[in-house]
């Protein structure tokens, strides 16, 4: 019954945060001049940098470290929530699909980079791998779309398996200029490609699953969904499959490994840690998981082109990881939320959006190094006693 | 009763410094031998050649019936030798347990699928590692044993010290080499680690070490031989008393012509 009590003390600021930032989400999404998306910005900001100085921020953090599969849920639900209140509006849906997506990819690119310091580039090549296997497996085949998405990932892991399989017993940055040099080529690979569609690219035929159409309008009760609540519920699926197996690598000796082998390969070696092995499953898992976002993102968009994977997205993909924290899934998530909605809702800084990007990277980098929400030291089972 | 560790002629060059030059050297099981020699002398060099770290240009190393002169890092670990480095090698934003646990690397189960999805088996796992954990920092940090959890980033170099070798030892190795494992601590709180280090060989019949140590009153005490170095080459071996009234070593150390 105590225990009951403090448990349910301890969520209680984590809750209110919920709350507020579903609150001012909903509010940010719903406006629409540009002088109101300016005014909530400024206000959303303020609003961070006061609870910050009054230890609050600590305290949530602290909540989520603590009651992470409780608050996870009610993450999801208050997802849902904007979900609900945007049920019609497609631009919103795709949206949040996109921030869904984006984190997904996000959290496989902290599997190599955050963990196991394998710098990856070309992200975006990556999740384009998924996107296109999709593409031409929808077009042209009648493999079910599950397996679809299975294989979007399969293909982006061996790619980059290939990739980078050569470079991985070099030691510095090698692994990196080759991923740069990949992401700059795949553009160019697909724009002479005519099979693929070359410059103007390719439709992908929508999702279907079970006789199911994920491209149809749903329609409950008299009340008109917007087909974009199917694929955010897939995509809300995957990201929460995505999270848990991630945070359960994190936590495991696996978790261990990537960490020993990015802080000190020398040391790592003479514990018997074989670096080019972790690497490469490091490498391998993060890749999966970004070509199965990619594979369910081409679907969502239902168009695939060259420009959509290009270099600049491999930048953004970073600079999530950057922002957010380097190794805290909840940090991505939070970022990937700013990244993506800004610009989106700031239409007139569109095509300034990546001196937005360098800018925030820049004062985070400068102000707070680990990033928004810092990774925390490892613990294997929260709230175990010790 | 053969030797656990055998040297001969070990040799290592960089560029055109010879590094070790045919170096001898045996270790016996449960055996404390004392590596010194003035800087520069090849102690350190030494050890990165059996661990793996560098190549013997000439000559074998067998340790435990194995040649491990051309064995990498990996394997020398996993025939059962572990090490300290001279300066701190710890991972510093992890936490004491994490960094102690890396030591036990291949005492883990590293298959993706129990790591993933056998969590109540890994918890097993988890618990046992804890516990060796625990009971080595009992001994060598007790004030820290309910702060597995912190980051060693926070700690003095004196604790940080104290954990690398937490971590060489809960891998059980046959052979424990230390690279001036009392460096920055006072003369008390060398003395104190020397005990702690002497209680874990006492429990542990199976274990030798070689040390490399400045402090001359530590290796008189601890140390059943010494070997003594300079400009690679063995100049000199046999009980510290022995050892220090030699000429040479003298001639060594002073400088005195």
């Amino acid at each position: 019954m105590v225990a009951a009590d403090e448990k349910r003390a301890d969520l209680r600021p984590a809750l209110a945060a919920l709350g507020a930032a579903d609150a001012y989400l909903i509010a940010l999404l719903a406006v629409e001049s540009t002088a109101a998306v300016l005014a909530l910005l400024i206000a959303g900001v303020a609003a961070v940098i006061v609870a910050a100085r009054f230890g609050l921020v600590g305290r949530v953090a602290r909540a989520f470290a603590a009651h992470e599969d409780t608050l996870g849920l009610f993450a999801v639900a208050a997802l849902l929530v904007v979900a609900a209140v945007f049920h019609s509006d497609h631009f919103v849906l795709l949206l949040l699909v996109t921030v869904l997506l984006y984190s997904t990819a996000a959290l496989g690119l902290n599997v190599q980079f955050g963990y196991a310091g394998v710098l990856n580039f070309a992200g975006a090549s990556f999740f384009g791998i998924g996107a296109y296997a999709a593409a031409v497996l929808n077009t042209f085949t009648a493999v079910p779309h599950l397996v679809v998405l299975a294989i979007g990932g399969l293909a982006s892991a061996l790619i980059g398996c290939l990739l980078l399989l050569p470079v991985l017993r070099t030691r510095g940055h090698y692994a990196a200029v080759v991923t740069i040099a990949f992401a700059l080529l795949f553009k160019t690979f697909l724009e002479v490609n005519d099979v693929l569609g070359g410059p103007q690219g390719m439709p992908v035929p929508g999702m279907a699953l079970l006789g199911w159409s994920f491209n149809d309008n749903i329609e409950i009760g008299g009340i008109r969904l917007s087909f974009y609540m199917s694929y955010l519920v897939a995509s809300l699926l995957l990201l929460v499959a995505a999270f848990i197996v991630v945070r359960r690598l994190e936590r495991s000796w696996i978790g261990l490994n990537f960490d020993a082998l990015r802080l000190d390969e020398t040391a790592a070696s003479c514990f018997g840690l074989d670096i080019a092995r972790w690497q490469i499953t490091a490498f391998l898992i993060g890749n999966f998981i970004i070509g199965l976002a990619g594979a369910l993102f081409g679907m969502v968009g239902g168009f695939v082109a060259p420009n959509n994977y290009t270099f600049a997205d491999s930048l953004i993909l970073v600079s999530i990881l950057l922002l957010g924290g380097i190794g805290n899934p909840w940090g991505l998530i939070v970022a990937t939320f700013i990244v993506v909605v800004v610009p989106e809702k700031l239409q007139g800084i569109q095509e300034y959006r990546f001196l937005l990007y360098a800018l925030m990277v820049i004062v985070v980098l400068l102000f707070r190094p680990q990033g928004l929400l810092p990774r925390p030291v490892r613990h294997y089972f929260p709230g175990r006693k010790p | 009763m053969t030797a656990l560790l055998e040297a001969r002629g070990l040799t290592k060059y960089f560029g055109g410094v010879l590094a070790l030059d045919h170096l001898d050297l045996a270790v016996a099981r449960n055996e404390i031998v004392g590596l010194i020699g003035p800087n520069g002398s090849g102690k350190t060099t030494f050890f990165n050649v059996i661990t793996g770290i560098y190549r013997a240009d000439a000559g074998r190393a067998i340790f435990d019936g194995l040649d491990i002169t051309a064995a990498s890092a990996q394997a020398v670990y996993r025939a059962g030798i572990s090490r300290t480095f001279q300066r701190s090698r710890l991972s510093l934003p992890l936490s004491i347990f994490d960094n102690i646990m890396i030591g036990n690397h291949k005492h883990l189960n590293q298959s993706l699928w129990f790591n993933l999805f056998r969590r109540d088996d890994f918890k097993r796992e988890f618990e046992a590692g804890y516990a060796a954990a625990r009971e080595l920092v009992d001994v060598f940090e007790p004030h820290l044993a309910d702060r597995l959890f912190e980051p060693v980033a926070g700690l003095p170099m004196i604790d940080r010290r104290r954990i690398e070798i937490c971590r060489a030892l809960i891998s059980r190795p046959k052979l424990l080499l230390l690279d001036e494992p009392s460096a920055g601590m006072t003369h008390d709180e060398t003395r104190a680690l020397m005990q702690d280090i002497l209680s874990v060989r006492a429990r542990n019949k199976d274990l030798a070490i070689i040390i490399v140590e400045h402090e001359m009153g530590v290796i008189e005490r601890i140390t059943d031989r010494c070997v003594v170095l300079n400009f690679g080459r063995k100049i000199a071996e046999g009980p510290y008393r022995a050892v220090a009234e030699d000429a040479e070593v003298q001639q060594a150390y002073l400088g005195a012509t």
